[in-house]
Formats: structure tokens, sequence, C-alpha cells
């Protein structure tokens, strides 16, 4: 295969997921997000689980890789919106095959 | 003997990656009733790594350990390179040495992946008589009269002498406990991956390499002026290719770590060691780096210690990235304060010694001023710029040319990159690299 540039999506696409419909085991109260001027999540998220739509801030637990790095960000660098950060409970969100 | 106490372990460890299999090896070896819980489906399946792995760790915790671990293991490091990026203009140094994985001895590190390699070591584990449950999330820490007596995990209570918090970079059991605060944001990087699929015989022919011989590549520059790397990792059939990245930075720039991965792949010096591969796997990671400034103030509290990434123990030199060996080393420490000491009170001090005889603290000493060079953007960016700059005057070709070469050189290191200026970085490299030498 010719090596091209991929979305988030596609990435996220070949990885193994098994969602957790039952509890998010993040939770943005994106109304803090208004009034985040610098909105880091959008730029340290590796899977890109946060997105600007129509100018609000949009989040989707699903695609989580489980990296973290939101957690401290969002506190330290925004406005605290990430009210809730665990992990997925056990056997669910991201399975590396390779890691 | 009440419920409870039938049900008691020795130690239970939360978290089968390196950190945790390690104590749990060391301390079913010495006949300790242990549980590891883990919250994958299996050991590994949650883990990031690189990377690579160096093996003196494993002949720590048991000398032989490491022939055993070949199927578990990828390609044998044998290429040291190092890569400059600027623009679409590049520089490589390759540093071949076949004594690293020379006949006879142990391989001094091997490229790895970590669905295999922690689900082999907390199999190891197992064989040693360890208990290893997977698909449990460890919920909170059961603390009575000032210590942690053991864990809740969905309904289930399970009840220990000690609880190990093994439970990676972003440790929210050291928080429960109250160890740690929150991780500073400025001591971590966040690390993407892809893992690309490709031919064994055409790994080996990209990167001028014998059968089972492995590379390993950092590159500097070639994200848009954000602090961090680049890495490469060629594995048996496969190459790790990612970026390690500041976070603040990325914020601060408004660039995407998911962008700056895809610029980083489609460089012309770095596209074509992947083309015809397939993505199979897209990763990310918190990697601690800032030395001991990333190693929470205390480790321990009566009933309690934390080893591996949870206690900050990893280490990125630059020109290398250590964290599966001091995890594995500090799992060996605590198991053997876990063993040597029957008062719960003294377990934290000894594990404090064993931290320092068993070299881990040293490592993390010696690394604590690294982010000092890695941070200054001279090194990720004037630097690689400058090398690029030297190369193309050299390289170069001008007929009608009458300068001889040495002015020409002389006007690439002038300004930022003048004499003074890199004078005055080399001593304070100098000074970083001799610190933890005792001098």
């Amino acid at each position: 295969m010719s090596i091209e540039r991929m979305s988030a999506e596609e990435l996220l696409g070949v990885d193994k997921f098994n969602v957790d419909e039952g509890e998010a085991h993040i939770v943005v109260k994106c109304e803090c997000c208004l009034e985040c001027s610098d909105k880091p999540c959008l730029y340290i998220c590796p899977a890109q689980c946060y997105k600007l739509l129509d100018g609000k801030l949009a989040f989707d637990y699903v695609g989580c890789l489980e990296c973290g790095t939101c957690r401290l960000a969002c506190r330290q660098l925004g406005n605290s919106g990430v009210a809730t950060w665990t992990y997925p409970r056990g056997t669910f969100g991201v399975s590396y095959r390779c890691g | 003997m009440d419920e409870e106490e039938s049900d008691r372990f020795d130690a239970i460890i939360i978290g089968a990656g390196p950190a945790g299999a390690a104590c749990a090896y060391a301390l079913a070896r010495a006949g300790k009733q242990v549980l590891m819980i883990e919250r994958a489906d299996t050991p590994g399946a949650k883990n990031v790594t690189g990377g690579r792995f160096y093996t003196y760790a494993l002949e720590m915790l048991d000398n032989g350990l490491t022939a055993k671990a070949e199927e578990a293991l990828e390609r044998k490091v044998t290429h040291e390179q190092m890569m400059m990026l600027d623009g679409e203009r590049s520089l490589c140094i390759d540093y071949g040495d076949p004594s690293f994985a020379e006949e006879g001895k142990v391989p001094e590190s091997y490229t790895v992946l970590r669905a295999t390699f922690d689900e082999w070591l907390s199999g190891q584990a197992e064989e040693k008589g360890a208990m290893l449950v997977c698909g449990i999330r460890v919920d909170e820490l059961i603390e009575r009269d000032g210590g942690i007596v053991g864990v809740r995990a969905g309904g289930d209570e399970m009840f220990a002498d000690i609880v190990v918090a093994a439970d990676g970079a972003n440790s929210l059991m050291g928080q429960k406990a109250g160890l740690i605060d929150d991780v500073r944001v400025e001591h971590m990087l966040v690390g993407a991956k892809e893992t690309i699929a490709l031919p064994a015989r055409t790994i080996e022919d990209r990167f001028a390499l014998a059968a089972g011989e492995g590379a390993s590549r950092l590159a500097l520059g070639g994200a848009r002026g954000v602090n961090g790397g680049v890495f490469i990792y060629t594995n048996r059939e496969s190459i790790s290719f990612g970026c390690v990245l500041l976070p603040s930075v990325l914020a601060q720039k408004h660039l995407s770590v998911h962008d700056l991965l895809q610029d980083v792949k489609m460089h012309p010096a770095i596209r074509p060691l992947l083309e015809g591969g397939t993505t199979i796997e897209y990763s990310a990671h918190l990697c601690p780096e800032a030395g001991l400034k990333a190693v929470p103030e205390k480790l321990f509290r009566t009933g309690f210690l934390m080893a591996g990434d949870a206690a900050g123990f990893a280490v990125n030199q630059g020109y290398t990235v250590r964290g599966i060996d001091l995890a594995i080393l500090s799992g060996l420490a605590a198991a053997n304060a876990i063993i040597s000491t029957s008062v719960p009170e003294d377990v934290g001090a000894v594990y404090t010694e064993q931290l320092d005889a068993l070299g881990v603290h040293r490592a993390m000493q010696m690394a604590s001023r690294f982010p000092e060079i890695e941070d200054d953007p001279r090194i990720f960016a004037i630097y690689p710029k400058l090398a690029n700059d030297i190369f193309s005057t050299v390289y170069h070709l001008d007929p009608d040319s009458r300068r001889p070469l040495y002015p020409k050189l002389k006007a690439c290191i002038k300004g930022d990159t003048g004499f003074g200026a890199i004078l005055k970085d080399v001593r304070k490299i100098r000074r970083v690299l001799r610190q933890g030498d005792g001098s």
C-alpha cells in the first residue's frame, strides 16, 4: 500500500475497540469549554476525540486511546471542562494487538 | 480466620505491565501469594512503547530470562541511528555495532511490542505461582487505620498486606493513595505511533540489517518547532513509527499531534522507509520525561508502593529512551522490599534503598537535567538546520564558484549558530552530561 496521510478516523478504524455503551469513561462539560480560549484538547488528543462543531466543542469518548493527555492538559492548560476522567471499565476500550 | 482473612494475599499488584509482572515474578518466586489485576483483556493490550527494551533488567530479575524471552521480543538492535530533519532535507548518522548482538552473549537491547512482551512476562510470573486476573479495573483502594489494606474492583473487595500500584504513567491509584497530586503536564510528552506492517526482508534491505537484527532511529526537527522527537524502530515484520511531543507547546502553537505525525510520515526521507507498508495499529501514550522531577516525592505509604511509569521511572536522554527496564527494576525493588521485611511500616524505606541498590535512582538522577537540552529550541530546531546547511554546502557542487569551501562553511556558522553560541551550548550540554557522575 502506498503510504499516505491518514485522518484520525482512518487510523482509529484499524484499531480494535470494545465500546462501553453503558458508561462514558470521560465526561466533558462542554459549557465550561465556551469560556476556554486556548482549547488545548483540540491539539493534544492523538485520537482527535475533541472537535469544534459550529464553533462549539464536541467530544466523543469512542476512539479514545486512553493516553490521559487531555486529563492533564484540560485541567492545567484549559478550563477544566473534563469533569470526569477514568479508565474504561474492565475489558472495554481500546485493545492493542501491537502496542 | 474470618472471611476477609482467608481471601487475603501477601500482595496485590495493580497492572500487569513490566513493573507489575516483574514484581509478581520475584514475589511468587519467594513463595508469596500474589494477585495481579489487569484492566485489559490480556496483559499489554492497554500498553504502548516506542520501543525498545534493554535486556540487563530481565537478567537482573532472573539470570537467563532474556533467552526465554526471544519469542516475545522483536529484533536485536545493532544499528543506532540519529536523524536531523530540516524542511525537506535530512541528515542521518548510522552507528552499526554487531557486538551489541554478539553470538553467545545476551544482546544489549531488542525492539519490542508490548502486547506480546507484557503477556509473556506476566505469563512468566504466573509460572512462578502468581495469580493473574484480567478484564478487571480497580476502582478504589481500601484504607484502614491509616494504611492501605486492599482494593475494590466492581463489587468485589480484595485484601493484601501490601498493594503495589503499577498502573502506568497516568496513575490514578497514586492519586487515590494521596501520594501524587496531578502529574504536571510539562513533565509529560504525548506519544502517538503507527505500527506499519512490512515484510522482514524489506525492512532488512531498507535499514541495511542482517536477518534478525534491528535499527533504532531517533529524529530531531520535523515537528514544526514543537519540542520532542520522532522515533522509528524496526520490528520483525513491522515498523514502529511515531513521535513524542510536549502537549503545552502543541496547545500554544495550535498544532495537532496527529497532524504532525502525518507530516513527518510524508517527509521525503521517512516515507520511502515505510512505503508499501500497511498501518495495522494507531496507538498513543503519555511518557514521563522529566527525570527526577516527574518522580513523586514519596512513593509509598503503609501498605502501598508505586512502581514503573506510575512512579515516573522513565528516561528520555535524546539519544536513547528507557522505561521498560526501569519498570522491571522498580518492580524487582518493590518485591525485594516486601520480601525482606515483615514490618509493614518499614517496607517503604527498604524500597527506597532497593531503588538505590538496583540503580533506578541513579538513572533518574543522571537524566533529570536532560530536558534542559531537549526542551531547548536550539537543539530541536536550530541545530538540525545548521547540520543540514553544512552538508548542503559540502555536497552542493557549483562549477562556477571560485570561493573555497572554508569561507562557505564559515558563512553557515554565524549569528545564532556562531562559534560563541555553539561553545555556550557545548558547555551547557557538558554540564548536563556530567550530572550524576559525582565529580
